[in-house]
């Protein structure tokens, strides 16, 4: 993401050097906008910063993804065939599921039953795909879990407790023993009053320790300005600074990158 | 605040997203422990090494952490896990024997409320925070402390004043700009529940550092009221009757009121001279006929 320098200063959030130190959990959010241009950004930049990367992706097809990534300038077939990047195609493996025998294990397994309980077989997936094998030790940085997105899992009749179940133990896994990384999209529904959505949202919230949260203005569309975008700092090392430190940014999406720029200073109003 | 662990029972300490409660536990954590306490922690939300982090080590040997991070609903099947989940831990902790006062940190409420039956976990808690000291033991049940952090935003009104009903202490965090503060709400038997909003902060090591205490219990920043304007002063119209005003009024009456001077009255109408009179004087093209104004009926 390109940060216009003559209008913003250079802050450390957007420029996310603190995420690569391991172990955090960052939560993407959006109201109102379409926020996976953030699900792009991360799984570009930590391709490029040489982590394994376990995609876990519900919502769209590979080649989605992969058109994206090139404009970014990743390659998503160069990753997955050379062992970098583990992709689940949720659209294409969830009708896999029904042609398997019942008993043979299979991350979406959920799906075959009529009351969907844990989400276990999704977290021995990734514990799997993010297992560093022997002679991979040297070749990959920190591991990383991503996920788009989280909120599909709830239309699908998984229950929020247990979503909240999977990211602990993903984060169990990931972040603690693995000392990696987790990203995770969730949709607030805002108005809706969707209370499983809620409490997936909230409880995440309270797990996270990023979260960016991508908001549609509150004036409605603009062909400048397309929405804005709100950091907030949870679970600091130091407890005196208890508070959640947040910051808000205003953005435009371009065709290979995003610009950033504080409120108001949109270049189209200056 | 320092009275938050003189009394016993439980208490309730209530985060947000913005606000978190886990650096205020941990250094309640830490004053039990200072004051000779074992303390107890019951882990399901972060890992033991982050819990036990800024804790100098005489503190954490003190701790007993009972680690229900790792796998808390046993899916690894490894059997490393504690039998009976975390339910069990408590109960097995409601039927301790053991002499001397003794802290339980619920870190958190919120993860057991949303696995377990809220009636369960109610009884449990009731049985923790009152449990009967053993016969022969002069400890009252001050002694036992139970802190529970809960996560407000994620349970609905009913479990909330459920576990409120059973807390003898509730502490709301928040905050104005980057100072925080807790509401602290408690409820001391037969006594009325007492106020009180104490701002805070926690320093490096986990110790607490109190600043300013104000008896209300919404904004500290109370602006102070000036008095309000009189605006009854200085107006263009009466918004009072005198006296003759209020007869002239009362005595007036109205048009539509039918009585019998204007009976009378109607009835004269004839012989009274000041009668209104309305002349016509009609126009060439006036239709007078009144039942076909627009003169097209062809009849």
């Amino acid at each position: 993401m390109k940060v216009p320098r003559k209008q913003v200063r250079r802050v450390d959030g957007l420029t996310f050097t603190n995420v690569l130190t391991g172990g955090k959990l960052t939560l993407l959010c959006d109201a109102k906008t379409d926020g996976s241009f953030l699900v792009h950004h991360f799984l570009s930049f930590y391709l490029k910063a040489n982590c394994k990367v376990c995609f876990v992706a519900l919502v769209q097809s590979f080649s989605h993804y992969n058109i994206v990534g090139q404009k970014l300038g990743v390659s998503l077939t160069a990753a997955r065939e050379r062992g970098q990047l583990v992709f689940l195609e949720g659209l294409k493996s969830s009708v896999d599921v029904f042609f398997r025998a019942e008993e043979e294990a299979h991350p979406l397994h959920f799906l075959r039953e009529a009351h969907a309980g844990n989400l276990q077989p999704l977290y021995e997936f990734v514990q799997v795909a993010l297992k560093p094998a022997d002679r991979e030790e040297a070749a990959w940085t920190c591991p990383v879990l991503l996920v788009d997105d989280l909120s599909v899992l709830l239309s699908l009749g998984v229950g929020a407790v247990a979503v909240l179940d999977l990211v602990h133990y993903c984060r169990a896994a990931v972040c603690w023993k693995l000392q990696g990384n987790i990203v995770a999209l969730v949709h607030d529904s805002g108005d809706t009053e969707d209370e499983e959505n809620d409490i997936l949202l909230n409880g995440l919230s309270h797990q996270s320790h990023l979260i960016l949260r991508a908001e549609g203005l509150a004036t409605g569309f603009c062909r400048d300005v397309h929405g804005q975008l709100k950091i907030l700092w949870r679970r600091p090392s130091q407890p005196a600074a208890q508070r959640a430190r947040s910051l808000t940014y205003q953005y435009k999406i371009q065709d290979k990158s995003v610009s950033f720029f504080a409120k108001g200073m949109s270049p189209a109003v200056l | 605040m320092e009275s938050l662990l003189a009394l016993g029972g439980l208490v309730l300490l209530r985060d947000s997203v913005e606000w978190e409660g886990r650096s205020l536990l941990k250094a309640l954590i830490k004053k039990s422990a200072l004051s000779g306490e074992q303390v107890h922690i019951l882990g399901c939300e972060v890992s033991e090494e982050e819990f036990r982090e800024g804790f100098d080590s005489s503190i954490n040997s003190q701790l007993v952490y009972h680690d229900f991070f790792r796998d808390p609903l046993n899916w690894s099947k490894t059997g490393d896990a504690l039998p009976g989940g975390p339910l069990g831990v408590l109960r097995a902790m409601c039927t301790r024997t053991g002499p001397g006062p003794v802290t339980i940190a619920l870190d958190s409420l919120s993860w057991l409320l949303l696995h377990l039956p809220c009636t369960t976990l109610c009884q449990t808690l009731n049985a923790l925070s009152h449990k009967d000291s053993c016969p022969g033991d002069s400890f009252p049940s001050e002694h036992v402390h139970v802190l529970g952090l809960l996560h407000e935003e994620l349970h609905g009104p009913g479990p909330l004043a459920a576990l409120s009903t059973l807390a003898q202490t509730e502490v709301t965090l928040s905050g104005t700009g980057d100072q925080a503060s807790a509401c602290i709400l408690y409820r001391r038997p037969q006594q009325r529940p007492i106020h009180k909003t104490q701002w805070f902060s926690i320093l490096p090591d986990f110790s607490l550092d109190l600043q300013g205490v104000s008896p209300l219990k919404s904004q500290p920043h109370a602006d102070a009221y000036t008095s309000p304007v009189d605006l009854s002063t200085h107006l263009t119209f009466n918004l009072h009757l005198s006296k003759k005003e209020k007869e002239a009024k009362d005595s007036l009456t109205l048009p539509f009121q039918f009585s019998s001077e204007k009976q009378h009255a109607l009835l004269r109408r004839g012989l009274s001279q000041a009668t209104s009179h309305i002349f016509y004087e009609p126009d060439a093209y006036d239709d007078l006929d009144q039942e076909d104004p627009d003169d097209d009926l062809d009849i």
